[in-house]
């Protein structure tokens, strides 16, 4: 069974399509990286994958459940097994760094306050912020939000984890770090799909890799095989990003 | 051409207008039908009332004695023409609990809190925060707008109960300067045409107010788009139309009342 899969997807908004007839499949445990140019319609796959948009047409599955079927508590079901990580973080600026990771154990789990504080301190910890716990999202520069917001999508060990853009906006050696910490995620056994334009970043955690442009699935594959692509815009972006 | 043109715009702009309290109004019973199920999130629901509520405190308060002053001259200037200075308590009373102290608790209201209710809902739009509710398995609407129209329903008779005694004392305070009247006089000429029910249902009636404002600010916070232009947009706009929705429904509310227990009217 496949951790994800779609199903001849499309989606407009308007007149504009974003995905069409999108289809992929993502097996178990391991790291997918969605590819492609700023506005190729990447991050609205992986909001489709959440449920926070519907398809006009095709089928979104995350393992037997069709997420494009489902509303209301069947869909918080399934996605208390998911963790995101947000282009830009979108940590809950009215609570404390500390607080927004211990967000989904308060509302998902019965552990005691002191369990909660004691692995929301490891979570931080993993992504070097355990002396921010008490710091608010908005005392924080772009790069610690982003690990804030990594240490709150994997709060729960979720068995997917979604990230949008993991390095953007970061320096070389954060952006490292955070790779490292992904991939060390995948060897825990969890599922990554990862929305990136980073191809250094993407060679370092994918296990396969999809190529979108215009909505449309240019290229699929290993890295190896999208490397050998004689698609004219797969080797314009690859080689662009210094890959191959 | 032109006139067409000219009738195409207002129509189209009724139609907006339409389109937006049909929209509104779906929100409002949306809430209505989510309120009782559970999660009843009764945590955020305290939160809010604190923040909505107990931080409203010293504005209402604030403009309750200024307001009871005010009312107190204007009434000292009025009943002195026809040597009724006796009944100035008990009509400072009337004016007030009846309608001047709810009417403008809910005004100050929308204003403090309706326009704080749109920005940060909206902000929160903008920044993706609300789609981070929904994918750690949060219900937004429950858990940021539910929660929001509960605690101002609660909050709002308990803030116009708080500007009833603030504008009274500040009445008192205004009429004891002037003409040297005693504590105990005042209020015992203060509440001598006041009855329970003009109490209860003047108050009563701010529930209705409170809902309006939360509903409105928070389906304005919820549909905010374009950035902060737009959050500054929902924050400007959940003033006007909760102030606007205040004023109308008051004038239906007080015909309800008048309706349903005539006792009030006389």
């Amino acid at each position: 069974m496949s951790a994800v899969r779609f199903d001849r997807v499309s989606k407009a908004f308007g007149t504009r399509k974003v995905l069409d007839d999108l289809s992929f499949e993502i097996p178990k445990g391991q790291a997918f990286c969605l590819l492609g140019r700023s506005g190729t319609g990447k991050s609205v796959a992986l909001r489709h994958i959440i449920g926070l948009v519907k398809a006009d047409s095709g089928r979104v599955f995350v393992e037997d459940n069709d997420i494009t079927t489902l509303g209301g508590r069947q869909l918080a079901d399934v996605r208390k097994h998911m963790g995101v990580l947000f282009q830009n973080a979108a940590l809950f600026d009215s609570m404390s760094v500390g607080d927004n990771v211990a967000f989904p154990m308060r509302r998902h789990t019965d552990w005691s306050d002191a369990q909660i504080r004691e692995r929301a301190m490891a979570k931080l910890a993993d992504v070097g912020l355990v002396e921010d716990f008490d710091t608010m999202p908005g005392d924080l520069s772009g790069g610690m939000k982003k690990r804030a917001g990594l240490a709150r999508a994997m709060a729960l060990d979720p068995a997917l984890l979604l990230v949008d853009e993991p390095s953007a906006g970061l320096d070389p050696m954060t952006s490292r770090e955070i790779d490292e910490l992904l991939v060390k995620t995948k060897q825990g056994g969890t599922t990554l799909v990862v929305v990136t334009h980073n191809i250094p970043s993407a060679r370092a955690i994918g296990d396969r890799f999809a190529v979108l442009d215009q909505g449309r699935m240019l290229a699929s594959g290993t890295i190896e095989a999208l490397d050998a692509s004689e698609e004219p815009l797969v080797q314009a972006f690859m080689r662009a990003q210094g890959g191959g | 051409m032109q006139q067409s043109s000219l009738v195409d715009r207002v129509g189209s702009r009724a139609l907006g207008v339409f389109e937006v309290a049909g929209a509104i109004a779906t929100f409002g019973a949306h809430a209505v039908i989510e309120a009782p199920r559970p999660p009843y999130e009764l945590r955020e629901i305290l939160r809010h009332a604190y923040q909505l509520g107990c931080r409203s405190a010293p504005l209402i308060i604030t403009a309750g004695v200024a307001v009871g002053v005010v009312l107190s001259m204007h009434t000292r200037a009025s009943l002195e023409r026809f040597g009724a200075e006796a009944m100035i308590p008990a009509a400072l009373a009337i004016a007030l609990i009846r309608e001047t102290g709810p009417l403008i608790t809910g005004l100050l209201v929308a204003g403090r809190v309706g326009a704080g209710i749109g920005a940060e809902i909206g902000a929160m739009k903008v920044t993706e925060q609300i789609d981070a509710l929904e994918a750690n398995a949060v219900d937004a609407f429950k858990y940021l707008a539910v929660t929001r129209i509960i605690a101002l329903m609660i909050a709002m008779p308990l803030l116009t109960i708080m500007m009833d005694f603030s504008g009274m004392l500040g009445g008192y305070v205004a009429e004891t300067a002037t003409s040297g009247m005693s504590w105990r006089l005042y209020f015992e000429r203060a509440f001598s045409y006041i009855s329970y029910s003009d109490i209860i249902l003047a108050t009563l009636k701010t529930v209705v107010f409170g809902y309006l404002i939360a509903v409105v600010s928070s389906y304005l916070g919820f549909t905010t788009s374009r950035g902060t232009e737009g959050v500054g947009e929902a924050s400007t706009r959940s003033v006007v139309m909760a102030s606007v929705l205040i004023i109308l429904s008051d004038v239906i509310l007080v015909k309800l009342i008048f309706f349903f227990y005539p006792v009030v009217s006389g």
